[in-house]
């Protein structure tokens, strides 16, 4: 059907993303491509030490009531919990979660509304109305499960009549609020492999204004590997909600390489990591404070995961 | 005091917490909202809405759209007749559909009916309209800065709209008389109501020339007259019936140009026509919380007691008049009405600006300069080193007084309102006590139950009540009250079985019908409960005469000796003679004929008499103290409200149930616009509202809202029906003060601007670390060209009630 269709086609899971986009006529497939009933993609396999592969189509509801997920990956689980309301999670799809569209507010409005500005270069127009001056779309990556699934190394699997391919969840995302995602439209995202469980710790942590409905404003994903005296052989953390992709505080990574997890050093390391947010004026909460909190953020995950012992 | 005779003892209904009447149908889903109506071959409309905030009209050409398949009609501004309506007869400015310009992105433009909505929406995109773009308006300082153009030909100066400037007394001799004067600007975000439910209406036009209006208003008397003058069709052959209402808040107060399009189209299709806004439509409609900038200057004495204070306010209006004159008068009029106040200056301006119209939302006007007043108040207290419940209960107002602007206050409970937040919270074990981070803080409030004065002048009673009796027993009261979820229609069933000593299920209840029921000024004010009521009791007294002469008559008793109680009529001193209630019922309709009665009411007389002093008078004062705690972050500046204690005089609860539920969403109201809740533009992109949404317009959600602790404090008032007061608006005002004087107990330092988001908590917190002011909130007030203020003697001074002659040289700057 897609190859029929082409590039008026979409697929659609859960919907709770595409829905009310097509409704402000911000995406406007002619055919849309229901999978609910595609069963292979509502399973998840295997077992936490050799990694678990999680369908497309598990609901966020299933993944978060999954025991597997909740006890071997709690970071995953948290992320997608923390997802909107418990309706939506119940419709919502974890691969919906991962490709969610980039949000915006000059973006997420009604046609009129976009009509009264002119639109904007991710639909119908020619210009960015947060950067004006900026050539690119900086529309931002709104999903809680995607920062966490690039922070623990997940890899996905998308196919196409074309054939098939695995890359790492970093790979997905593109730092572009249009062309957000490294994946054709005609590739289907069928599988989410998580790694094996052996011994490093992950964390999530959202930031958004109530403590429901909200898309996050910031999030901080932390994967660790921790030596027996607690020190840090290797590590990621990784910032969502204030870019157009999930963004790797590599300085912070670095700076925390080879020591133990002292509150100075936690608190240096804070101080490295909200350097690269770049929050903008488009979404809730003032943009300065939301930079500001990604340190309070990174130092509070940081924090959490030393104390895991 | 009507009802029963001044004493609570041997109420039956009243007071009780039966279910009400419309509650099963709502849960189940049954009740039909304006949206749930169909009509056979019923057409669809949607609204083009201007897409620029302010432009002249050059061309609008509708032919395409008119000619796509499935289009009945499209109207523009011009098939209308040139006549512009609005809420208050001083500012009739507003078209159905735009003639000549556009105000805001939002102004509708043309109209579609369809065979559905899609169909509607599409052929909108066929409509081509040409704009001369005009420079925008964007906030009060460029109304103030921007004569030109003008948003309104009509407005007192430029942009401005409207100048109110009074004197009580002389504030200058008060100052004189302070130990101390201090000045505090503050500003209150403007917010809207959110009611779940979006506005609809239904028109449908008969051959024979009527027209019949469904919608979800909250004044449907007002839009009848509305209608009347626009479509120019005598009000006898219009018939409105107000739906039910998913909420209202005054919302739903102003008629509307989508009520006015969808007659019209009616009428030019003959088919019956409906409208449902989307969400975004409803944040253009909106008419809610008025963004208000303030200057408080008040003289206080050393034992907290005021002398003086001055008071100016700027409202950013919107691009409409709406009831933004009505508003004006109430972000002052009303604060000499909660602690003495011997000498009161009072200066309002409303400016007009691109963007949607400000108007009524719970509170109408108040909660802001209750904000300024409050969180004063708590300074005052800090700068005097007193206890902020202690100095508020000792210079709380006293019952049965005048004020210094000639308002009557009958009972008002502030000091028993305190004493109970204050011991119920533990407030003397908190205040200035709890750890860093943790805070309490109080504000109190007082507030009017119904206007004295209509919107437009008449001397006819504000509320009708009709009741029909016959033989089978059942009682139909009718009333034109609009049911906005508060209760309106329990109210009747409840207090007409209370006179005739039925049960509440036993009587329906029509109303909001104005072909049916007599009229009721509707449901804005709070002055439903007081006025319905005082009618309604007046109609079941009359009625009772009748049922109790027949009795009297048919078991040799004497009337005066018979009760009603029980469903049964009886001999008080001989409780086993009697009749049931249809047997009396029947005796009456034998004596008298068919049966009916009516009861109306009117409020008393306001003592004043000074242009102007029809605003702020009421029958009854509600008041109410609240107690917030709140937790602040210190690192993040987020602040999270675990408890609220409220204290409420209601007078007497008709229902407590009821009545607390009120309160309950008082306190979720106020706590959304204290924390939260914006009403904001992209001033530099257009003028566009910046998240006409329901996601992204925040406001609380069960999760973010407060434990609330409730305590009805029923002191019953002479002029209320079984001495009931307010409860819908009233508990709302001192919410966010408190709230925001409870952020200073946490933390020392005071945020002075709602609402109180993290990062303004923050740099205030930051500042305070710095050795600066630890204060977030605007420092400069910004002044026009104000006229001469009219100067009233207070009751204080021996004054009449009526203004001095105008004195040129009193004008200020």
């Amino acid at each position: 059907m897609m190859a029929d269709n082409g590039p008026d086609a979409m697929f659609v899971a859960g919907g709770t993303d595409l829905y009310p986009n097509m409704k402000r006529r911000q995406q406007t497939p002619k055919v849309v491509i229901g999978l609910t009933h595609v069963n292979e993609l509502r399973t998840a396999k295997g077992q936490p030490k050799d990694g678990v592969v999680l369908g497309a189509n598990v609901t966020l509801s299933e993944v978060t009531n999954d025991p597997r997920i909740r006890d071997a990956y709690p970071a995953v689980a948290r992320a997608a919990e923390l997802i909107s309301t418990p309706l939506l999670r119940n419709m919502g799809s974890i691969g919906g979660n991962l490709l969610l569209d980039t949000r915006c507010n000059y973006y997420d409005q009604n046609y009129e509304w976009r009509k009264a500005i002119h639109f904007c270069m991710k639909k119908d127009g020619e210009i960015c109305w947060v950067a004006p001056s900026s050539p690119r779309c900086w529309a931002v990556q709104s999903s809680d499960c995607a920062p966490v699934m690039v922070a623990i190394g997940a890899r996905v699997k998308l196919v196409s009549t074309s054939g098939e391919r695995m890359i790492t969840a970093a790979e997905l995302y593109n730092d572009d609020g249009i062309r957000h995602l490294n994946k054709r439209p005609d590739e289907l995202l069928t599988e989410i492999h998580l790694p094996p469980v052996n011994g490093w710790r992950a964390t999530y942590w959202k930031l958004r204004r109530r403590g429901s409905f909200d898309f996050p404003v910031l999030g901080v994903a932390v994967w660790l590997k921790l030596s027996k005296d607690g020190t840090v052989e290797d590590s990621k953390i990784i910032l969502g909600g204030v870019g157009s992709h999930p963004i790797q505080a590599i300085t912070a990574e670095r700076m925390i390489a080879g020591k133990k997890l002292t509150e100075e050093l936690i608190r240096d390391a804070a101080q490295a990591a909200y350097q690269p947010a770049k929050p903008l004026d488009n979404t809730d909460f003032a943009m300065t404070w939301r930079k500001e909190m990604a340190r309070f953020y990174v130092a509070g995950t940081l924090r959490e995961l030393a104390a895991q012992n | 005091m009507a009802g029963n005779n001044g004493g609570k003892r041997g109420l039956r209904v009243v007071g009780k917490p039966f279910v009400k009447v419309d509650a099963k149908a709502k849960c189940i889903g049954e009740l039909k909202y304006a949206d749930d109506l169909f009509l056979p071959r019923m057409l669809h409309t949607k609204l083009l809405r201007s897409t620029v905030p302010h432009a002249r009209i050059i061309s609008i050409d509708v032919s395409k759209a008119k000619a796509y398949p499935g289009v009945h009609a499209a109207l523009t501004g011009a098939d209308l007749p040139p006549i512009t309506y609005g809420a208050l007869p001083v500012s009739e400015d507003e078209y159905p559909l735009a003639i000549g310009k556009v105000r805001m992105v939002g102004d509708p433009v043309a109209a579609i009916a369809a065979v559905d909505e899609d169909v509607a929406t599409e052929a909108l995109d066929l409509i081509d309209v040409q704009y001369e773009p005009l420079p925008v308006v964007t906030s009060i300082q460029d109304a103030y800065s921007m004569p030109e153009p003008r948003i309104h030909e009509y407005g007192e100066l430029g942009n401005i709209h409207r100048r109110q400037v009074y004197e009580f007394g002389s504030v200058e001799a008060g100052f004189a008389e302070a130990d101390h004067v201090r000045e505090d600007i503050t500003f209150y975000e403007g917010s809207t109501h959110l009611a779940l439910e979006q506005h609809a209406s239904l028109a449908q036009f008969s051959h024979d020339g009527k027209l019949t209006l469904w919608t979800s208003t909250q004044d449907m008397h007002y839009l009848h007259r509305h209608l009347a003058k626009v479509l120019e069709m005598p009000a006898s052959h219009i018939r409105v019936i107000a739906t039910p209402n998913g909420g209202g808040f005054g919302g739903k107060c102003d008629p509307f140009n989508h009520e006015i399009v969808v007659c019209k189209l009616a009428m030019v299709t003959g088919r019956p026509v409906k409208i449902c806004l989307t969400r975004e439509e409803v944040f253009y409609c909106h008419r809610g919380r008025h963004p208000v900038l303030m200057s408080t200057k008040t003289g206080y004495k050393k034992d907290g007691s005021i002398t003086a204070m001055h008071h100016r306010t700027i409202l950013d209006g919107g691009a409409y008049g709406g009831h933004g004159v009505a508003s004006t008068f109430y972000t002052g009029i009303l604060q000499p009405t909660t602690y003495t106040l011997p000498n009161y200056r009072f200066e309002a301006v409303r400016v007009f600006t691109n963007k949607a119209p400000c108007g009524p939302k719970r509170g109408h006007g108040t909660p802001q300069p209750r904000w300024a007043q409050e969180i004063q108040m708590d300074k005052i207290a800090d700068h005097l080193g007193l206890d902020p419940a202690e100095i508020r209960k000792q210079h709380a107002i006293a019952p049965n007084s005048i004020t210094a602007n000639w308002i009557r206050i009958g009972t008002l409970s502030l000091r028993q309102c305190i004493d109970k937040v204050v011991a119920g919270s533990g407030w003397k074990d908190k205040f200035r006590k709890l750890p860093h981070g943790k805070g309490i803080g109080i504000a109190c409030s007082a507030y009017m139950t119904g206007t004295q004065t209509p919107i437009y002048y008449n001397k006819l009673p504000h509320s009708g009540v009709q009741l029909k009796l016959d033989r089978s027993g059942g009682v139909c009261v009718f009333c034109g009250s609009a049911e906005i979820g508060q209760g309106s229609d329990s109210i009747l069933a409840y207090i007409v079985a209370e006179v005739l000593g039925i049960d509440p299920f036993d009587i329906r209840v029509v109303t909001g019908d104005t072909d049916l029921t007599p009229v009721d000024l509707g449901s804005y004010s709070s002055r439903v409960t007081l006025m319905t009521g005082n009618a309604a009791i007046e109609a079941a007294e009359r009625v009772r005469h009748m049922l109790r002469e027949a009795v009297s008559a048919k078991l040799e008793v004497p009337g005066e000796r018979l009760s009603f109680a029980d469903r049964r009529v009886f001999d008080s001193q001989n409780p086993d003679k009697g009749v049931s209630f249809v047997d009396a019922v029947c005796l009456a309709e034998e004596k008298y004929g068919t049966l009916g009665t009516t009861g109306s009411y009117k409020p008393p007389a306001a003592p004043g008499k000074y242009k102007g002093s029809t605003i702020g008078p009421s029958p009854a004062f509600s008041c109410t103290a609240a107690i917030a705690e709140v937790e602040v972050h210190p690192e993040t500046g987020i602040v999270v409200v675990p408890r609220v204690w409220i204290a409420h005089d209601i007078g007497q609860a008709i229902n407590p149930v009821l009545a607390v539920g009120q309160i309950e969403g008082c306190v979720y109201m106020g706590l959304g616009e204290a924390l939260m809740e914006e009403m904001t533009y992209r001033g530099n992109r257009n003028l566009v509202h910046k998240f006409p949404s329901f996601l992204e317009y925040k406001s609380p959600t069960t999760l973010e809202m407060c434990d609330v602790i409730t305590y009805l404090v029923e002191e019953p008032d002479a002029n209320g029906p079984f001495g009931a007061k307010e409860v819908g608006q009233g508990p709302q005002l001192p919410v966010p003060p408190a709230i925001a004087n409870a952020i200073y107990d946490a933390v020392g330092v005071r945020v002075d601007e709602i609402p109180l988001t993290p990062d303004k908590v923050l740099k205030a917190i930051r500042a305070k670390a710095k050795g600066q002011e630890g204060r977030y909130g605007p420092s400069v007030f910004p002044t026009c060209p104000m006229p001469p203020a009219m100067v009233v003697p207070t009751p204080f001074q021996g004054g009449d009630g009526k203004a001095l002659e105008r004195e040129p040289a009193v004008s200020k700057k």
